[in-house]
């Protein structure tokens, strides 16, 4: 959740009267960049990147048949290449700008398309916990907002990734590739304005989702049932999951996962203090109570423990903590950790094949129900321990868990509709489906020309 | 008894395993075999163009009694089919005898359980 400028300076006109001094006398001295912040910021910058490839790849990869690994690897390299694209050309201002008039609330305008009007000098306007006051008397953020420009990059790359999990193995690359353009402009643009910018409508409601839970998971996991419903099951999918090809790499990519979310939770206070250490601590017990979970919930029901139940535990774990991590404690984490493993798991193990829909990989059952369960928990847990100004049902505050159901709901209403009418737009476009033929002999060879486990002599 | 070796697509894999199923094959073994051909195919490695001659093909190979031959070349037939050139070839042994090792059972009996 990003605080800005108004509304923090407001709190602290309320909470803090030695802020007022401050405020209403303008400084003589120039806001400057604080160097702590910046340098972790960017290497949080960098840990984010790190998710989706090789993370997320390696995750998705290994989970897949081996001949569509490559696919899937393919998948994740050309988002972050075009979505960073589009975000330097008009999805930072459509996310993060402001516009005018009815639409204020809902998306921004285009004032910073190609990043126009920021010059590397600029301090970021978006800041939460560490601020200082500008020569205007403004509260302005501690890093170079270029340096929040790319962080936020690399959630906007990382979460139309999270959704090539429930069309995996079936989809034809280029439908693939112009539906993702389109998602990531009509549909993530404006829910990370609703949530994060200034103007959002689920911002000034109070929605708190300090690292994603809504926008990243929960928008891409409702995207992701609706995609896998469109497109209907793979062809050798008979009630049951297809086997992983290789379990070594689903570790691996869980094991980055979760290293790059300390960069994507711990980051997400912009900067380099108390709160982000508590981000960390959290994301990381929530992870571990996740995937103990998981494992124990294996060999109590399987008899055995898996490799890849507790790989699958840990990202559950990992997604559920991401809106609370700068709102709750230990006690929160554990809690969010245990229970998401829970819902989690029966999810994907009784609901699904239930309902036979093919979410190949689970991209809903973890990431959609996840995110659901912690942006609610969100509400529930929040304690003021952390963020004095911010708590939940159990503190007393009920008006925030009925805040983080309306901002479930909506992103759950818009992102549902959105996908299923950019989704039908490009079949109509292209097809989006790959073909019986292509889909039997495997993506890596018919969309790519290549294959995974060559044996050239 | 006969010994069924068939080359198939890998790509047609899963719908020759289920024909042999629901034509009652209980078990057969498989493995991934790379032959060598005249044609040959375009592999491109960061811009650079070769010509890859690697042919990759599944081998499946199944020992019948001599009443279940037919049904099962019938079911390898009909589901490793798509017409075009290289949907491989079918060889069939005669198998002089068959030993189950737990059991010393041999000849036709010790290919299919009578429990």
């Amino acid at each position: 959740m990003k605080r800005n400028i108004l509304v923090t300076s407001l709190l602290s006109l309320l909470f803090i009267p030695t802020i007022l001094a401050q405020t209403s006398a303008l400084p003589t001295v120039a806001p400057t960049v604080n160097t702590g912040d910046t340098a972790w910021m960017i290497v949080a910058t960098a840990f984010v990147l790190l998710m989706t490839i090789p993370g997320l790849a390696l995750f998705y990869g290994g989970l897949v048949r081996r001949k569509n690994v490559l696919n899937v690897f393919m998948q994740c390299f050309i988002i972050t290449a075009a979505i960073s694209i589009e975000w330097v050309i008009c999805g930072y201002s459509l996310s993060f700008g402001s516009s005018t008039g009815f639409l204020a609330p809902y998306i921004g305008g285009l004032d910073w398309a190609f990043l126009n009007n920021i010059n590397i000098t600029d301090l970021s306007p978006y800041f939460i916990s560490h601020s200082q006051i500008g020569l205007d008397g403004k509260a302005i953020g501690t890093i170079p907002h270029i340096v929040f420009i790319m962080f936020q990059c690399m959630f906007a790359v990382i979460t139309p990734a999270l959704i090539i999990g429930a069309f995996a193995e079936r989809i034809n690359f280029k439908g693939f590739f112009i539906f993702t353009i389109l998602w990531s402009l009509f549909i993530y643009n404006p829910v990370a304005h609703w949530v994060w910018s200034a103007d959002g409508w689920l911002f000034k409601l109070g929605a708190l989702d300090f690292a994603g839970g809504t926008v990243v998971h929960v928008n891409a996991g409702i995207a992701a049932i609706v995609t896998a419903l469109v497109l209907g099951k793979r062809r050798d999918y008979k009630r049951h999951a297809i086997p992983p090809h290789n379990i070594t790499y689903v570790v691996m990519g869980a094991g980055l996962l979760w290293v790059g979310w300390f960069g994507f939770n711990a980051g997400s206070g912009l900067a380099a203090d108390g709160l982000a250490g508590n981000a960390l601590m959290v994301t990381h017990i929530a992870a571990a109570a996740a995937a103990l979970t998981w494992a124990l919930l294996d060999w109590i029901i399987d008899k055995r423990p898996t490799v890849v139940g507790i790989s699958t535990g840990a990202v559950a774990g990992l997604v559920a903590i991401t809106p609370a991590a700068g709102f709750v404690g230990v006690p929160g984490a554990l809690a969010i950790g245990v229970i998401v493993s829970l819902v989690c798991f029966c999810m994907v193990a009784y609901v699904k094949p239930k309902l036979g829909y093919d979410d190949s990989l689970d991209a809903f059952g973890v990431h959609g129900i996840g995110g659901m369960l912690g942006a609610i928990l969100t509400g529930v847990l929040a304690s003021p321990l952390i963020q004095p100004a911010y708590s939940g049902a159990l503190y007393g505050n009920y008006r925030q868990l009925l805040v983080q159901l309306i901002a479930v709901f909506a992103t759950i209403i818009f992102s549902g509709i959105g996908t299923f009418l950019l989704f039908k737009l490009t079949d109509k476009l292209v097809g989006i489906r790959a073909s019986d033929k292509h889909e039997a002999i495997g993506l890596d060879e018919t969309q790519h020309g290549e294959t995974a486990y060559n044996n050239f002599d | 008894m006969k010994k069924i070796e068939a080359v198939i697509r890998k790509s047609k894999f899963e719908d020759v395993k289920q024909a042999l199923y629901d034509a009652g094959i209980e078990w057969f073994s498989y493995w991934d075999i790379t032959g060598l051909g005249r044609s040959t195919e375009e592999q491109i490695v960061r811009g650079q163009v070769f010509q890859s001659s690697y042919i990759h093909r599944r081998m499946i190979s199944i020992v019948v009694r001599d009443i279940n031959l037919d049904k099962t070349l019938d079911a390898i037939l009909n589901s490793a089919w798509t017409g075009d050139t290289g949907d491989g070839k079918i060889f069939i042994y005669d198998i002089q005898d068959t030993i189950r090792i737990r059991t010393r059972e041999s000849g036709p009996e010790a290919l299919f359980n009578k429990e």
